[in-house]
């Protein structure tokens, strides 16, 4: 007898459908339609930011009161400067002495207050784009807001990452997954590229990547010591995807030195040399997202698409026996297996907590009982 | 009383809360065979013995909860008092902002911008103070021109609680775009702080503007009559509740997966703080950040190498669902949670202090303790009550284990209660006190309240070979007298509702509330893991020598059997 569970899992698949939702964080101009191929490169749609605001205290430059400030104003609200511009003027001695206050940057003249005696000058808008992110169709446009963008794709979900989206070719750099990539592998020929290593990648590995170039790195595991390093500052939460990185570095597996999954590691290797595109944006709260790995694959016919969007996930069913599972936590961390059993009644572990457990066959043929908590499930 | 629990549904692909409370409940109607649920939400008034119910009140913390700027003009004065105001109201404060906190204007324009908070509060100015550095605040939040988080076509709520001179030229400025709320001065005058009319113009606003905007919330709000609060608004006002009706100082502590939220009701002020960026799940490493790698390592009874203990956290961060399965990892977690309440309450006594900007009367020797003069007014040999709530405290596997934890980290004197939270119920009764005090006080002293017992702990250090000496007159009219040397602990079986009267001789230097070396007699209160003699000195300070610091921390386990015997062996083997 078996009880059903909802478990968070990675979905690491060889052929998917991927769909990305394209949208300008304000609305703007879209510029595809429905039915265009797109590349990954693409500008999908464009809008203009307002500008910052620059503060310009008129009253304390020219030496005048606060309530007098609109009255010695060149410009009014509204009207647009040029850098350097004079925007207000005191006279005194019979118009011999002059004292100007100028505009610190181009642009638009927003708010002259008698109140503060400060002038409020906006900068000119800045354009804002947004690209398709994957090579693929656009299947729906969004009016005024961006597309949604679909292809067939090899899909793998890291448990972290840090940078943005990055676009580029896969170049297998390991030879075995728990291999340590370190700095003496990097090479000119890695610019440009998205490195897949093993079981660690080194805090000098990660400075010569960033220096020959590099797009993105894709390893299992990563000390947390050399991840401060890289970035600069300790990581406290992880939500990221932000940092002001010149590459996207992915985990797959968790901190410390962890083989890559045999698995994900050969499904990288099937496809070395492809155009990829990745995000290491992680947000590990309510609706969490995972880092991934996206390897659109155009040569799937119209029927192995089919097929594909047909499949039952496993990620719907949650656990249930025979489910591939990663366990996640001591005293097992990192142990592959299939669930075995799923027993109904809590069951008292070491800690004397009474919890919902599983039964499980590892890989390296053990057999253990683990809290559900403490596994996810790997989608395959 | 049964309880049922669900994922959030806040976010896609589902968009809509009440998916998720509809699981909850359903987990509840499993439980009990009685029904709660229609197609269109919840059978309300109950319909005879099965089905439905009499009341439904909720809260909600979805989306990381409410969100709030807050500004002034003096940081220590008007800045800080709206903060005390938007903490106390149940929001996460992302920024104070003040004239004079050293950012030039277009980086505070540049924060607001990047923050997208869902509400501002602006205080600033005494009645009939500045005007000129009220209009400035003003303009910059303008300028910033920010958009709600939730729902950016919406206007955004902004609350003025300032000079009330100002209220014309701030109107002028932010009546267009903005969804302006004018309130009583926060600060009248220096002396007097007046935080509640914009506590609650922001409760209103919360509902009105953020929780509205949130998907599936114009449903759930249709459910209950009851307006939905921000959950550690509920969970302050039921901390208010305990105090008010025993007439006591109080102290609470909610330790969260992403959050630490501290309370105290000390001699009719409350005052809440929350650190964000404290928890033992999402944010887990913060805690590690801020604490840093030895302080945690300090409360652990075996080695751990630090990188070892990092990488643990690390992991632990980016699975926050994942529980301890060996002792080792529960103590590892449970040190880590000393730090984050230590932090946390470290946090509240910098907000918990008096008003500053009054004018006093000082002598020499108030000069001389100028220091103590800017501390907190909190003195913890009057907290009478110390109680925690939080995943982690309520799921500790030997309650001996969470009054540890508590002692530890809040380090109370004299005489103070302690208790936890049976399950996660703490808010909704803060709601339900709204509205039938006495329900909310029924439930939470039979179903909720789990009393720990109560704590005996001298203020101040003893010498080697002192002892603090107790003579406890049980129930059953025994003395039972204990002795407890200096840097121990024990714990008397005294189980709940049980209590006696017990004479306290504490060491030379001890105070437990009648002054250094003093006796008290005092009524003691038993409970789930007994009285505790805690003659250990406060402050608590660890041997700085590493064994003998981890022979002590095994002493401490045992006296109180906080943990399995296997721990001991692995430790001492």
């Amino acid at each position: 007898m078996s009880s059903h569970a909802y478990t968070p899992g990675l979905k690491r698949k060889a052929a998917t459908i991927v769909r990305k939702t394209r949208r300008l964080p304000i609305q703007g101009e879209v510029l595809i339609k429905k039915g265009d191929d797109v590349k990954a490169d693409t500008i999908v749609a464009r809008t203009f930011i307002p500008g910052d605001v620059q503060v310009v205290s008129v009253a304390g430059r020219l030496g005048i009161d606060l309530w007098e400030t609109s009255k010695y104003m060149l410009k009014k609200e509204g009207e647009e400067v040029e850098k350097d511009e004079p925007i207000a003027l005191v006279k005194s001695f019979f118009g011999l002495l002059k004292r100007y206050a100028f505009a610190p940057v181009s642009g638009t003249i927003e708010r002259v207050s008698d109140i503060t005696g400060q002038v409020l000058v906006r900068e000119l808008p800045v354009p804002l784009e947004v690209d398709a992110y994957i090579e693929g169709r656009v299947i729906e446009t969004l009016p005024k807001e961006g597309a949604i963008v679909e292809t067939p794709a090899a899909f793998i979900q890291g448990i972290f990452g840090v940078g943005g989206e990055r676009k580029g070719e896969l170049m297998m750099i390991a030879d075995g997954s728990s291999d340590v990539l370190t700095a003496g592998e990097i090479e000119s020929k890695c610019k440009g590229k998205i490195l897949v290593g093993g079981a660690r990648v080194t805090n000098d590995a990660l400075q010569k990547a960033i220096k020959v170039g590099t797009r993105g790195i894709v390893v299992g595991g990563i000390d947390d010591q050399d991840l401060t390093s890289v970035l600069g500052y300790k990581i406290g939460v992880a939500i990221t995807g932000q940092e002001d990185l010149p590459l996207t570095l992915i985990i797959t597996e968790g901190f410390g030195e962890i083989a890559m999954s045999e698995k994900t590691f050969s499904l990288l290797k099937e496809f070395d040399g492809r155009l990829v595109s990745i995000n290491g944006a992680t947000q590990i709260r309510a609706g969490v997202m995972r880092p991934e790995i996206v390897i659109p694959r155009p040569e799937l016919t119209t029927k192995e698409r089919g097929g594909l969007i047909e499949r039952k996930e496993f990620l719907e069913q949650g656990l249930l026996p025979g489910t591939p599972i990663r366990i996640i936590r001591k005293p097992y961390f990192g142990a592959l297996g299939v669930v075995s059993k799923l027993p109904i009644f809590l069951k008292k572990i070491e800690t004397e907590s009474d919890v919902r457990v599983l039964e499980a066959q590892l890989d390296d043929g053990r057999h253990v009982i683990v809290p559900r908590a403490n596994v996810e499930i790997i989608e395959e | 009383m049964a309880s049922g629990e669900a994922p959030t549904t806040v976010e896609s692909p589902f968009e809509d809360v009440t998916l998720g409370v509809r699981n909850a409940i359903r987990e509840v109607e499993e439980l009990t065979g009685h029904k709660m649920l229609a197609p269109q939400g919840i059978i309300m008034p109950s319909k005879g013995e099965k089905e439905g119910v009499d009341l439904y009140v909720t809260t909600s913390s979805a989306g990381g909860g409410l969100q709030m700027m807050v500004a002034g003009v003096v940081k220590t004065m008007t800045a800080e008092s709206a903060e005390r105001a938007a903490l106390g109201a149940g929001a996460i404060v992302m920024d104070v902002m003040a004239v004079d906190d050293g950012r030039r204007p277009y980086e505070k324009i540049g924060r607001i911008r990047y923050l997208r908070p869902d509400m501002i509060l602006m205080a600033g100015g005494t009645d009939g103070g500045t005007v000129t550095h009220v209009v400035e605040t003003a303009e910059l939040i303008d300028a910033a021109k920010p958009k709600p988080r939730l729902g950016t076509e919406f206007e955004l709520p902004i609350v003025f609680a300032g000079n009330k001179d100002a209220r014309i030229p701030v109107r002028e400025i932010l009546d267009k775009a903005y969804a302006l709320k004018i309130v009583d001065n926060i600060r009248p005058v220096l002396e007097f702080e007046n935080t509640d009319p914009a506590r609650n113009v922001i409760h209103e606003l919360f509902m009105e503007h953020v929780m509205s905007h949130a998907p599936g919330y114009d449903k759930l709000m249709k459910w209950t009559p009851i307006p939905i609060m921000p959950t550690p608004a509920g969970e302050g006002r039921m901390f208010q509740t305990i105090a008010q009706t025993y007439d006591a100082n109080v102290i609470g502590v909610g330790l969260g997966g992403a959050t630490t939220n501290v309370y105290s009701m000390y001699e009719d002020k409350f005052v809440r703080t929350v650190s964000a960026n404290l928890g033992m799940s999402y944010s887990i490493c913060n805690v590690l950040k801020e604490a840093e790698t030895n302080n945690i390592q300090r409360w652990l009874p075996f080695d751990i190498g630090e990188e070892d203990l990092r990488n643990r956290l690390y992991n632990k961060m980016i699975r926050p669902t994942t529980i301890p399965q060996t002792v080792e990892d529960l103590v590892v977690e449970h040190a880590v949670a000393r730090e984050a309440l230590r932090l946390g309450f470290e946090h509240h006594k910098l907000l918990a202090r008096p008003l500053r900007g009054i004018q006093r009367r000082r002598t020499i020797a108030d000069i001389f303790e100028q220091e103590a003069f800017e501390e907190t007014y909190i003195d913890m040999l009057h907290v009478d009550w110390l109680a925690g709530t939080g995943g982690l405290l309520s799921h500790a596997p030997r309650r001996a284990q969470s009054a540890l934890m508590l002692i530890d980290s809040f380090q109370p004197e004299g005489v103070t209660k302690l208790a936890q939270d049976s399950v996660f119920m703490m808010p909704h009764l803060g709601v339900l006190s709204t509205v039938h005090p006495r329900a909310a006080m029924e439930i939470f002293e039979n179903d909720c309240l789990v009393r720990i017992g109560d704590c005996i702990a001298p203020r101040g250090k003893g010498e080697d070979g002192e002892f603090m000496k107790v003579e406890v007159h049980m129930p059953d009219n025994s003395v039972l007298e204990e002795e407890v040397s200096f840097g121990s602990i024990k714990r008397i079986p005294l189980g709940e509702s049980e209590k006696a009267e017990v004479e306290i001789f504490p060491f030379r230097k001890g105070d437990v509330g009648q002054g250094s070396g003093k006796r008290r007699t005092v009524d003691v209160e038993g409970g789930v893991v007994g009285v505790i003699l805690d003659a250990r000195g406060r402050p608590l300070v660890l041997p700085d020598n590493d064994n003998e610091r981890k022979q002590k921390l095994i002493e401490w386990f045992k006296a109180l059997d906080a943990y399995p015997e296997g721990l001991y062996e692995t430790c001492e083997g």
